[in-house]
């Protein structure tokens, strides 16, 4: 494949001239007719040949190409009077304000425009101020005579958008075009114009570019008929009225009529431009619409800058459904069979894979050849009928377009694509079904779940392209965060209370089950039983996804803080403690997943057995949680009668302090909090004492359920929910807020019809005794309902705003590059940070926020506790 | 004990090197030099590569988690009366680097003979809030006879710490009009209101006169301090400049939520500190963990010429070389129309503009070369 690389350096940007505009121009449109009866472009009319062509079957006057080949040539309207362009309106007006209406120099003594040269000179070089600059343009403003020609000057005025007035007379575009042409260039440097790109006359039109109509085409409605781009539309109108005046003129109208004509000449270039002029009404289409003119194709999310030039489509792209699947390795993801066939790998005929790739191109099913493409660039799609050719001629040059096979690199993405995670490079899986299929620990950096979340997939074409996704954006080299230093690929949910029911203290499984568990996380070596004959512990089997040499301590969540440690001999299985790759006690929780555990694994031994570790033991945690099962029923929210009754007296009794409270207030016996007012201060004490009797219940709660209760296991060991949301489903709801306080609003002194006007207690202003086990009222059904709907609604607001902050955050600091001497730099290479972060270090190989460890541990390990634990891997029996 | 540790001097920086010494104290020196030669591997091992796009990542770090945090308007740490708003629409107000927070806050702490005496930090306090006339004296308004009777409450004026005497001289001075009949705490004004509406007028001028405090100052609060050594103030309203020359204010403990006024009063460097604290205290109370290097990228960016600019149109992003750049941002038609009438040139050195004419990017692997040998 030959690649004919060019680089662009650099832009320039400038006023078109109307020579320029002519030369540019393959014919002169003159005529507002598109189409004849049959259908075929006119002649000198704005879809005429010359401009290019988007019939099929038809070829270029210009250029002599079919449809696609022909990329659309210039055209041009002369304009019977000149219209001033809305773009340049504002320096059209300063110019006026600021020159000489006879000699068109700038109303600034020479002297002093010497020294503004000057100042501009250091300024290229970065010296001076930009105000001071500013200042040359104030400063004409007072002056009444011309320094140069001693004229009297007169007061320009605007009428927005585009009419001006000169002493309460109107000046005409053709005089204004006269005046802007009379302005020395040595002058406009002064006022930052740079006369060699842009004329100031060149902003008052004579010549109108008219669009290839490739950024035109109608389209073909299904009843024949056709329809016109609107700015198409666009330059008919402006073609009529031109062809109007120009009949007008010469038929000698009244100067009137004429300046009338003009005006509407001028609406119409205007809106051509801009449809969105404040001063005018935008062009409308037939139904209503308004049109949609140049300006408005380029502005906003759906502009060509945006949309078209700042993203862009791609081929090779997939997208579909996703779903979980725990027996893959997190590096990879299914891939339907349906979307392998259809995405293609181009493959380089060597002499060394030409063999290889042949079979391709032979087979008639799945993994084969889509296409091969010939050296000289022809493609060619393989059929039945010229497979036997294509064989044939295959030869070292040529490419091979293979479908998508197991283990190739593909990049993987979820909108939105918030931070550099959310996009990152996995290995194919070729499965049967309809969905992508990932593994559940990567769910977090995509921010993925399974309630039909749809994913992006796209495969690399380019050698070097494959080479920098594999090496850079891989799954296991992200499971440290660059936020925050720590895991942000990591097992949750199922997976922790699995690594809890699984290593807690005497569980044990038999032999069957154990082999089981290991061929599941692919360890083919059996431990020695630990616990009696053909019985082994979920420690050790745990162990197993261990790294070998491992030595860890760490208490996890369940520890309670005690004031002297037992470490080992902790009672509650809070003490971890790894030795060789060998969990001697403690239990796994969230926080071995999700932190310092996973973490370690992923510092000490590297990113590939940080994913052994991750796919074995997620793998082995889901069959250990699987055998014993693990549900969460009504019955589980179902406390005793002894503990319903304590908690109703609690509310009742928080009730009461709430109305002894009420009353202290209207008694005027209720201290007031510095700084807040009676009523606050009544609401903040009801809210702590409601806040408190929730929490209380569920503390009866919590004690009643025991901790083997399903739901009290996941918020203890931390898998999903809290104890409030053991609270609410077995105690009570608690108080609902709105804004942030008890409701209020809603009737006059009342919340809802159903109270007495100005009733403060509990239950009318939204405080739920009920438990969702219980079932609740309809009016605290309401309630929660208020609660609700308030977070939803702070939810949308907060994803608009949070995101257009992103746009802007990305959009600031987009340009800031680490450069190879340390510093931070944009895109002037002007140094933002001489040494990144002050020290250098990379925030994603952070302990958290700190560059380095101290690891005293180290000797510790080394020298004082290597005891004697035995290695269970190597003494272990291999099992087929 | 610190000599062994002398050759990693210069190696690592500063703040290693003190918790290195630290951390190695009880240790013996071979032992120490160990840990010190893990702990310089790592500083040398965990640095950053070349070409890392460090402002995107710094930018997603402070972005993502913005979906995350709440909206509400939270007490600040346990003072009723002063509700910050916290969480986005704060962090907001950082980047965009607004005139004046919402909530504009002060901590003020004392010299240590004062802010061990409660009621001392009181009474200080109480000179510092700006009060308005109406709540020193009260104004009656003499419709009979058109006339204005001022009358102080010297109480009230005495917890304020200001004198009858600068009162009525204060008074008289910001109407400028002299006083008549003053008697005791008594004045009156007589300037020869025609009608009645000029008279309400005048004494709703008079109502709102600021006769004490710092200008700005609207209330100030007690607080213990957390070390229990004494007590601190904190405000509602911010004046730099005035409480920093106070006499018993500890200047440098004084902090203020508004970074435009600390650049004003102390310096681009300080506004810098201002923005990584203000942005990190947001980021810690809503429980998000983010790394500080990229808090103090985002907060070099908006400070690095000298002058501090806002993450947006106005400020960073409008000032960007590149035409392409800025159109694709905001005010796409303004920039494209000025570029051509100054003639720029888009040298195509930053991201957006590679992008799209459609070239490899200048970071990353887009900034090297490779040469064959």
């Amino acid at each position: 494949m030959v690649v004919i690389q060019k680089k662009i350096k650099k832009i320039d940007f400038g006023i078109l001239p109307p020579d320029t505009v002519r030369k540019m121009s393959q014919i002169r449109i003159v005529t507002p007719d598109t189409y004849d009866e049959d259908g075929y472009p006119i002649e000198g009319g704005l879809m005429d040949l010359h401009l290019g062509v988007i019939d099929p079957g038809l070829r270029c006057k210009s250029c002599g190409n079919r449809m696609v080949s022909c990329p659309g040539h210039f055209g041009h309207i002369e304009l019977v009077r000149p219209v001033i362009h809305v773009g340049y309106v504002k320096m059209v007006y300063t110019l006026l304000k600021a020159t000489c209406k006879s000699c068109g120099r700038i109303l600034v003594p020479q002297e002093e425009i010497e020294k503004y040269k000057e100042l501009l000179a250091r300024d290229t070089e970065g010296e001076t101020e930009e105000d001071e600059l500013l200042d040359i343009i104030a400063s004409t403003k007072k002056v009444s005579e011309c320094p140069h020609c001693k004229a009297q000057q007169a007061t320009v005025k605007i009428v927005k958008p585009t009419t001006f007035y000169e002493d309460e007379q109107r000046l005409l575009p053709s005089d204004i075009r006269r005046r802007m042409e009379l302005i020395p260039n040595e002058d406009l440097i002064v006022l930052s114009i740079n006369s060699a790109r842009a004329r100031p006359e060149w902003g008052v039109l004579t010549v109108l570019g008219v669009p290839p109509v490739t950024t035109r085409p109608s389209i073909t409605l299904e009843t024949g008929e056709r329809s016109e781009d609107d700015l198409t539309h666009k330059l008919v109108d402006i073609l009529r009225i031109n062809q109007r005046l120009r009949d007008n003129i010469s038929a000698g109208a009244p100067q009137l009529i004429i300046e009338d004509l003009w005006d509407l000449l001028q609406y119409h270039v205007t809106t051509y431009f801009n449809n969105e002029v404040s001063g005018i009404p935008p062009a409308r289409h037939r139904s209503g619409r308004p049109l949609k003119t140049l300006a408005q194709r380029l502005k906003g999310k759906e502009g060509r800058f945006r949309y078209n030039l700042s993203g862009k489509r791609v081929n090779f792209s997939a997208r579909t459904v996703v779903s979980p699947d725990p027996n893959l390795s997190l590096n990879e993801v299914g891939v339907p069979k349906k979307i392998a066939e259809e995405l293609t790998i181009p493959e380089q005929v060597t002499e060394w894979n030409i063999d290889h790739l042949k079979k391709y191109i032979e087979s008639e099913e799945y993994p084969k050849a889509n296409y091969v493409i010939r050296p000289d660039g022809r493609r060619k799609k393989i059929g039945e009928l010229n497979r036997e050719d294509v064989i044939e001629e295959l030869e070292p040059g040529y490419l091979v377009e293979r479908q998508l096979k197991d283990g190739d690199i593909v990049l993987f993405n979820r909108q939105p694509s918030l931070h550099r995670v959310s996009m990152m490079a996995h290995r194919v899986r070729v499965l049967p079904g309809r969905t992508f299929r990932l593994h559940p620990v990567v769910c977090k950096p995509y921010n993925a779940d399974f309630d039909g979340d749809e994913m992006n997939m796209h495969v690399p074409q380019t050698e070097e392209a494959r080479a920098e996704a594999l090496s850079l954006m891989l799954v296991q080299d992200q499971i440290i965060s660059p936020r925050f230093g720590a895991p942000i690929i990591i097992g949750d949910q199922d997976f922790v209370s699995g690594g809890y029911l699984m290593t807690k203290s005497g569980v044990s499984f038999s032999r069957r089950l154990a082999e089981r568990i290991l061929v599941k996380s692919g360890i083919t070596k059996m431990p020695k039983p630990d616990v009696e004959k053909d019985r082994f512990s979920g420690k050790l089997l745990f162990s197993m996804s261990l790294p070998t040499q491992l030595n860890m301590d760490y208490k996890n969540r369940l520890c309670k803080d005690c004031d002297k440690c037992l470490k080992a001999k902790c009672p509650y299985d809070a003490y971890v403690r790894i030795r060789k790759g060998k969990l001697l006690t403690g239990v796994i929780d969230k926080v071995s997943y999700q932190g310092i555990l996973l973490d370690t694994i992923f510092r000490e031994y590297g990113s590939d057995a940080a994913r052994e570790f991750l796919d074995g033991s997620t793998q082995m945690v889901l069959v250990a949680l699987m055998d014993q099962g693990f549900t969460a029923s009504v019955e589980d929210s179902d406390i005793s009668d002894e503990a319903k009754k304590k908690i109703q007296d609690l509310i009742a009794d928080a009730e009461r302090d709430v109305n002894l409270l009420i009353k202290m207030q209207h008694d005027g016996e209720l201290k007031r909090i510095p700084g807040k007012s009676l009523k606050e201060t009544l609401e903040d004490n009801i809210m702590a004492i409601l806040g408190k009797a929730r929490a209380d219940s569920g503390n009866i709660a919590a004690e009643s359920l025991g901790n083997d209760n399903s739901a009290m296991v996941m918020s203890r060991v931390g898998a999903r929910g809290g104890i409030l949301n053991v609270t609410q489903m077995a105690a009570c709801v608690g108080q609902q807020a709105v804004r942030g306080g008890r409701v209020l609003r809603g009737y006059r002194n009342k919340s809802l019809p159903h109270f007495k006007e100005g009733d403060v207690g509990i239950d009318s202003r939204g405080f739920v005794r009920s438990s969702f086990m219980k079932g609740l009222t309809p009016i605290e059904y309401f309630f929660h309902a208020m609660g609700g709907r308030e977070g939803l609604v702070d939810k949308g607001i907060r994803t608009a705003k949070s995101g257009y902050l992103q746009r802007r955050l990305i959009n600031a600091l987009q340009d800031l590059v680490l450069r190879g001497d340390g510093t931070v730099r944009d895109a002037t290479d002007t140094i933002v940070q001489f040494q990144y972060g002050e020290d250098g270090i990379d925030p994603q190989k952070c302990y958290g926020n700190d560059a380095v460890q101290f690891k005293k541990e180290t000797i510790y390990y080394d020298e004082v506790e290597r005891d004697n634990v035995e290695d269970v891997r190597e003494e272990g029996e291999e099992y087929e | 004990m610190s000599d062994s540790l002398e050759k990693y001097v210069g190696k690592l920086p500063m703040a290693i090197m003190k918790k290195l010494r630290e951390e190695t104290k009880d240790l013996k020196a071979a032992e120490a030099r160990k840990v010190a030669d893990n702990v310089l591997e790592q500083f040398l091992k965990n640095q950053a590569e070349p070409g890392e796009a460090v402002g995107i990542i710094a930018a997603q770090s402070i972005g993502e988690p913005g979906t995350q945090m709440t909206m509400r308007t939270f007490h600040y740490a346990g003072v009723a009366e002063l509700a910050v708003p916290q969480g986005l629409p704060r962090l907001i107000e950082i980047v965009d680097l607004r005139r004046e927070p919402k909530m504009p806050i002060m901590e003020i702490h004392l010299q240590d003979d004062i802010k061990s005496d409660e009621d001392k930090v009181i009474s200080f306090a109480e000179n510092m809030e700006n009060v308005d006339m109406k709540e020193l004296a009260s104004i009656e308004e003499d419709f009979v006879n058109k006339r204005i009777i001022v009358v102080f409450n010297e109480k009230s004026l005495n917890e304020h710490g200001i004198s009858l005497d600068d009162a009525v001289k204060k008074t008289e001075k910001e109407v400028r009009r002299k006083a008549k009949n003053k008697e005791g705490n008594q004045m009156m004004f007589e300037p020869g209101f025609s009608t009645l509406r000029s008279l309400r007028r005048f004494a709703a001028r008079l109502n709102k006169i600021k006769l004490c405090g710092i200008d700005g100052i609207h209330k100030a609060v007690v607080l213990p301090e957390e070390d229990g050594s004494g007590w601190f103030i904190k405000t509602e309203g911010t004046n730099l400049k005035a409480v920093l020359e106070r006499e018993g204010v500890l200047p440098s403990s004084v902090q203020s939520n508004n970074i435009r006024e600390i650049e004003e009063v102390l310096g681009i460097e300080a506004a810098r500190n201002a923005i990584i604290r203000e942005a990190k205290m947001v980021l810690d109370d809503q429980g998000l963990k983010v790394n500080p290097r990229h808090v103090m990228l985002v907060a070099d960016v908006m400070t690095y010429n000298g002058k501090t600019q806002s993450i947006g149109r106005q400020g960073v992003s409008g000032a960007k070389t590149s035409v392409f750049a800025r159109a694709a941002f905001e005010e796409t038609v303004k920039h494209l129309h000025n570029a051509s009438i100054q003639g720029t040139k888009d040298e195509l050195k930053g991201i957006t503009e590679n992008i799209i004419v459609g070239q490899p990017i200048p970071v990353g692997t887009g900034l090297v070369k490779l040469g064959m040998k």
